[in-house]
């Protein structure tokens, strides 16, 4: 059975490794053309309609699809397995807290933006503005960002000095501690209560609202892949620039790269900074797109989640951790029938996938590579556990 | 902030944290032993303290087991209890080791690896108990997986009573049973690391596999001996949880096995006696803490305490060491 597996595998993978090849081989027209047309196809996506597949049945609104709805969902989580992939795959730092840079930034646009937080209460009181003001959509998203890239460094200071392992646990406690102030600090985030009317890009949800309402999805769509987009090419090329070589010195030799001058814990605390601001970008998103949160939204599994994404995908693999991110997105709400079962499931994912390719299901070539020279080791000096 | 209320109950605080912190120490010491040998994380043994929960449950359940019975039956009941749980627990964790370290170890994976699998199993084995064996048995067990991802209650065992007090600090029955139960289960173990032939091959491998391996020492046979151990020492926090708390839950593990690493990372992971002093230090501070702020910030204490550790004293309270120190 498992040889079977293996076998497949095998094939899928050489199969992967053609179409790369195929696609580098390709004219530098052909590819801006293949790519012009693929983000085409991302736009065009929410109009799609092929029975099966884009027929997702919700109670909660008319017409029953929800098919835009979780392409927003599978956009933002999209995000976060970029942002995280710049943490786990590219700087190898797990974080099992990514959740708290989430909540963050959801609870940036709530505090800010909403008229029903406590902040934006004080302040009006404070200042004696009137009882409809809030601060805007576009600069809560400034706020959001700023904020979680400052907390990722906060937490970053002090933790990124310990060794890997012990940094995945801190992380876990991180992303407990801030869902934990954001249930009791009910003068600062209302608490369990949550807060409501969080606003979009036109302002606080209402009927009047013209794009972005609480029942169509696809205007949050087309706002969240846009987001990725940039994105993806902001992170490709510091992936490809000095500080995206240095992660990878770092992630495969950390004393090897202090030698030759790279000073880690920067290069570290850098990608930790960024993780997060992309975390937080994320749930800004999610924030304003519920247009409520509340504590439980933000509980510990999700962090799991986030990094079972990252790793099943295949991480330091931009592809292979977007795929990852929508397949986990998406499988649950295609296969409702089960969903009691997707944390089982996912669960399961991880361990197969760490025992049989702990590369992911698309892996980055280097990072295959290091995970083979280990095995390699192993094999050569048998007592070595 | 209530000073007067911790200062004024100070001794009463500091017994409940004791007998709160020595559960934690038991759990902690299956963080330590296994990080002492291996040097990983083994994430998924707050799963196997939560397997043990519910063997003692199906067990009191099967055996009928009725609120405050005569004391020779409690007594019964109490130790067939920890032969169950620490049967089920050190079975589970010795399934851990089996199905998925192996594999892995024998590949030489990178440390995140591991710890990724684990997080992987401890998932499984939650939603193993939440969701799939409420389906599968709820017909044949209902009391014990009745009604999925719920809190099941179990029978009293011992009535909570004070046995005597000291100023105004009251201990019961069960601080007493708890505390001296799990000190007494710590001391056997440190027994048996240092002075028996089995724990003297868990040392060695702890001190260098190599030169273990070269004296004759059994490497595979001493890191089952390690899982296992530490799953017997899960199963008896496992049975004075059952008796103190009398609930157990799919996901008690997950917030426990935190604060119980917290307690091995604060004593020295990977020291046998740093264990119990981080675990009784935690259970403490945790006490206090919950007294001076309020009661929904303890779990909040216990994740500063653990940055606080690591960033001022990475090694712990007692250094890390298996073997290392004293060999």
């Amino acid at each position: 059975m498992i040889d079977k597996i293996r076998s497949a595998d095998r094939r899928r993978v050489n199969m992967l490794t053609t179409v790369g090849d195929r696609w580098r081989a390709l004219t530098k027209w052909q590819q801006a053309l293949g790519l012009a047309a693929f983000v085409a196809l991302l736009y065009y996506l929410p109009l799609l309609g092929i029975p099966g597949l884009t027929w997702l049945r919700t109670d909660s609104i008319e017409g029953g699809n929800n098919w835009a709805g979780v392409l927003f969902v599978c956009a933002i989580y999209v995000l976060v397995a970029i942002g995280l992939n710049v943490v786990v795959g590219l700087a190898g730092l797990l974080d099992l807290g990514y959740i708290g840079f989430f909540a963050i930034g959801a609870y940036s646009v709530a505090l800010f933006g909403s008229v029903n937080s406590p902040v934006v209460k004080w302040i009006q009181q404070e200042f004696n503005l009137p009882p409809t003001w809030a601060v805007t959509w576009a600069i809560c998203l400034f706020i959001a960002i700023v904020l979680t890239m400052i907390s990722g460094v906060l937490l970053g200071w002090p933790t990124l000095r310990l060794r890997g392992d012990y940094l995945a646990i801190v992380t876990l406690g991180f992303g407990e501690i801030i869902r934990i102030v954001a249930r009791n600090a009910t003068g600062l985030t209302n608490g369990p209560v949550g807060i409501s009317a969080i606003p979009g890009p036109e302002g606080a949800p209402s009927p009047d609202n013209k794009v972005f309402g609480l029942i169509d999805a696809k205007p949050w769509y087309w706002l969240a892949i846009t987001f990725v987009l940039i994105m993806v090419f902001l992170v490709r090329r510091l992936e490809r620039s000095r500080v995206g070589r240095a992660w990878l010195a770092v992630r495969e030799d950390e004393d090897a790269a202090a030698v030759m001058g790279v000073y880690p814990f920067k290069f570290k605390l850098w990608a930790f900074a960024i993780g997060a601001a992309l975390g937080g970008l994320s749930g800004f998103l999610f924030g304003s797109r519920n247009a409520f949160i509340d504590p439980t939204q933000f509980n510990a599994n999700l962090s799991i989640l986030f990094v079972a994404m990252v790793v099943v995908g295949g991480s330091g693999n931009m592809i292979g951790v977007s795929l990852g991110a929508v397949l986990l997105a998406y499988l649950p709400e295609r296969f409702r029938d089960f969903a009691d079962y997707r944390w089982l499931v996912f669960g399961l994912a991880m361990v197969l996938v760490m025992i049989l390719r702990p590369q992911g299901l698309i892996p980055s070539r280097r990072r295959a590579r290091e995970l083979k020279d280990r095995a390699a080791e192993a094999e050569e000096a048998p007592a070595h556990v | 902030m209530h000073f007067d209320e911790l200062i004024g109950h100070l001794g009463q605080h500091t017994v409940d944290g004791l007998s709160k912190g020595a559960i934690y120490a038991l759990i902690a010491l299956g963080y330590t032993l296994v990080y002492g040998v291996l040097r990983l994380i083994n994430f998924a043994h707050s799963e196997v303290f939560m397997v043990g929960t519910f063997a003692v449950l199906i067990l009191w359940n099967q055996l009928g087991v009725e609120n405050n019975p005569p004391v020779g039956q409690a007594i019964l009941f109490l130790v067939l209890g920890l032969l169950v749980a620490a049967a089920a627990s050190g079975g589970t964790a010795l399934a851990l080791e089996r199905i998925a370290y192996r594999p892995l170890r024998r590949k030489n994976a990178p440390p995140l690896i591991f710890l990724i699998t684990a997080i992987g199993l401890s998932l499984v084995f939650v939603e193993l108990f939440g969701q799939v064996l409420p389906k599968l048995l709820g017909g044949v067990l209902p009391e014990a997986f009745g009604r999925p991802r719920q809190i099941v209650g179990m029978p009293t065992i011992i009535q909570q009573e004070t046995l005597f007090t000291i100023g105004n600090t009251a201990i019961t029955n069960i601080q007493l049973i708890v505390f001296v139960a799990a000190v007494a289960m710590m001391a056997l173990l440190d027994w048996f690391i240092n002075r028996t032939r089995y724990g003297r091959g868990v040392r060695a491998v702890a001190q260098n596999p190599e030169t273990a391996a070269l004296m004759g020492v059994n490497q595979e046979r001493v890191i089952m001996l390690i899982f296992v151990l530490g799953g017997i020492m899960a199963g008896a926090a496992a049975l004075l949880w059952s008796m103190r708390f009398g609930f157990t839950q799919n996901s008690i593990g997950f917030v426990l096995g935190l604060k119980a690493f917290t307690a091995a990372v604060l004593g020295g992971i990977g020291n046998l006696r740093g264990a119990l002093l981080g675990g009784l230090f935690l259970g403490i501070v945790e006490v206090y803490g919950a007294t001076l702020f309020a009661s929904n910030w303890e779990d909040v204490i216990a994740f500063v305490v653990l940055i606080v550790v690591l960033m001022f004293r990475p090694t712990g309270l007692l250094g890390e060491s298996l073997g290392r120190a004293r060999a």
